[in-house]
């Protein structure tokens, strides 16, 4: 316990010091900017996985790390839809999870957005055409905002989350 | 008359508006500990303020129970804020045995919590509520015998006499008993306000919560209420720890300064305990379910070697 503190103070603070990711910095501080007139200052995000093989998972729990720590701008992520106002939708959705996503859709609060992430949630991706599939996160929920790539990084995706809450108003 | 209603309004306010703060600060210290930039210490308020002005969805299931459950849980931790001795030895609302009161409110809330849990007839909420209230069945004679402990040891059962009689003579805290009355509320205030080796508070996962599970299907202004009323419980439970054990300044004070003077000695006793709960919550891992009433049982005999140690020694 000792040693893990100790460390703990050593090591300081890892998140990255404006001069040296500018462009994330400016991305967050504009973020924060918007998510302040949109919402107070506060987001909470809900991550839906509407059958992603998990790897766009993996960049966005990267936004929770201490190395993007997205909690600095206001943003967090959420255990349930009610407390949600953003569904944060990655993979294509597959015809079992279809349902599943338009009750989470329903149940959240408006004002809600809703953003697709990666290729897979844009149309399918790599699973466009599958008999699995009912295509992409717009076939099934209406969607605000769509972050393209496979995976997109974790600053493509606080620039789509930037985007996403500008085009809303 | 006059002095008296603006110490109990005084109280009220330095709780209610407090306590976002107080989490605020909590998550704040923690994230830096970690190595994260973190939230702003004031991110608490943004959040209630957002949830205000949100839409409720409630679950046609539902009865009058959850729409009713926020707003007892904020009514009866503010009524419970009358009883603390929060910044004066002397609350609003003190009387000999006043401190069962302020246990069964504590424990109302979470009745009424549990209830909604089970309410909506969601399955985590339904497994977050039978785990509450396993907790809370285990911690809550500890709170009554540790505080017993110190009430003999100060010869009266009044909160406030106690809290006055500790920091009038504060030899009588130079005693075993003081020791392991207070380990043994510790580890109660870590159960019952769902802090880290019992419940994780920024858990994700619906298998392991227990606080959360039960608001899980909350939102807009009830969430707020939920949220800002277990914001006052930790506050509550802190200034109670903080006043009981370490009572030096919370007595004594009179005057018009009394109460500016008060709220600023609690606020470094609170900083304290914050720095305390945040370096104990980054360095421990959360227990597994089954260990949970070890770590109460063993507080529980905490308590009662205490009671014993003010028999004896
Ligand atoms: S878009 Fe690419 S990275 Fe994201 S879930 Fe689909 S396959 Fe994985």
């Amino acid at each position: 316990m000792l040693r893990q503190l100790w460390t703990a103070l050593r090591t300081g603070i890892v998140t990255e010091p404006p001069a040296r990711v500018s462009d994330l910095e400016r991305v967050g501080e504009r973020l924060a900017a918007e998510i302040t007139r949109a919402f107070g200052r506060s987001l909470h995000i809900r991550q839906v996985d509407a059958g992603s093989p998990n790897c766009c998972e993996i960049e966005i729990s990267g936004l929770t790390g201490p190395h993007y720590d997205l909690e600095r701008f206001g943003l967090h992520f959420v255990a349930s839809p009610r407390h949600a106002d953003c569904l944060l939708v990655t993979g294509p959705v597959t015809r079992n999870m279809a349902e599943p996503l338009r009750r989470t859709w329903e149940a959240t609060p408006d004002p809600k957005l809703v953003i697709a992430v990666g290729d897979c949630g844009r149309d399918g991706g790599l699973f466009r055409g599958s008999y699995a599939v009912a295509g992409g996160v717009a076939d099934v929920i209406p969607v605000d905002a769509v972050i393209p790539g496979c995976p997109p990084s974790p600053a493509a995706l606080l620039a789509g989350l930037l985007d996403a809450i500008r085009r809303r108003r | 008359m006059i002095a008296a209603i603006a110490v109990a309004v005084a109280q009220v306010i330095v709780v209610g508006a407090g306590a976002p703060l107080l989490v605020g600060v909590l998550r704040t210290l923690k994230a830096r500990l970690v190595g994260r930039r973190g939230p702003s210490p004031w991110q608490p308020y943004a959040d209630l303020r957002k949830l205000l002005a949100k839409e409720v969805v409630v679950s046609t299931t539902t009865s009058w129970i959850f729409r009713a459950t926020p707003y007892v849980l904020a009514a009866t931790m503010l009524v419970a804020s009358l009883i603390v001795p929060v910044f004066l030895a002397r609350p609003p609302l003190a009387f000999p045995g006043d401190v069962i009161l302020l246990m069964y409110l504590f424990l109302l809330g979470t009745f009424f919590l549990a209830l909604a849990g089970l309410d909506a007839g969601s399955a985590f909420g339904g497994m977050g509520s039978s785990r509450e209230v396993a907790v809370a069945a285990l911690a809550e004679p500890t709170i009554i015998v540790a505080v017993f402990a110190l009430a003999m040891r100060a010869e009266t059962i009044d909160l406030a006499r106690v809290v006055e009689r500790f920091s009038r003579e504060p030899l009588l805290a130079a005693n075993p008993a003081h020791l392991l009355a207070f380990a043994a509320f510790f580890i109660v205030m870590l159960a019952e306000t769902g802090r880290l080796p019992v419940d994780n508070p920024a858990t994700h996962l619906e298998l392991t919560m227990i606080h959360e599970a039960m608001v899980l299907e909350y939102s807009g202004r009830y969430l707020a209420l939920v949220e800002w009323a277990s914001a006052m419980k930790l506050c509550l439970f802190m200034t109670l720890l903080a006043n009981l054990f370490f009572p030096w300044g919370a007595g004594g004070l009179t005057g018009p300064a009394a109460i500016p003077l008060g709220v600023l000695v609690l606020a470094g006793k609170l900083v304290l305990l914050v720095i305390a709960l945040a370096v104990l919550e980054t360095t421990v891992a959360k227990l597994r379910l089954f260990r949970v009433p070890e770590l109460l049982a063993g507080s529980f005999a905490l308590a009662i070697l205490s009671v014993m140690a003010v028999v004896l020694v």
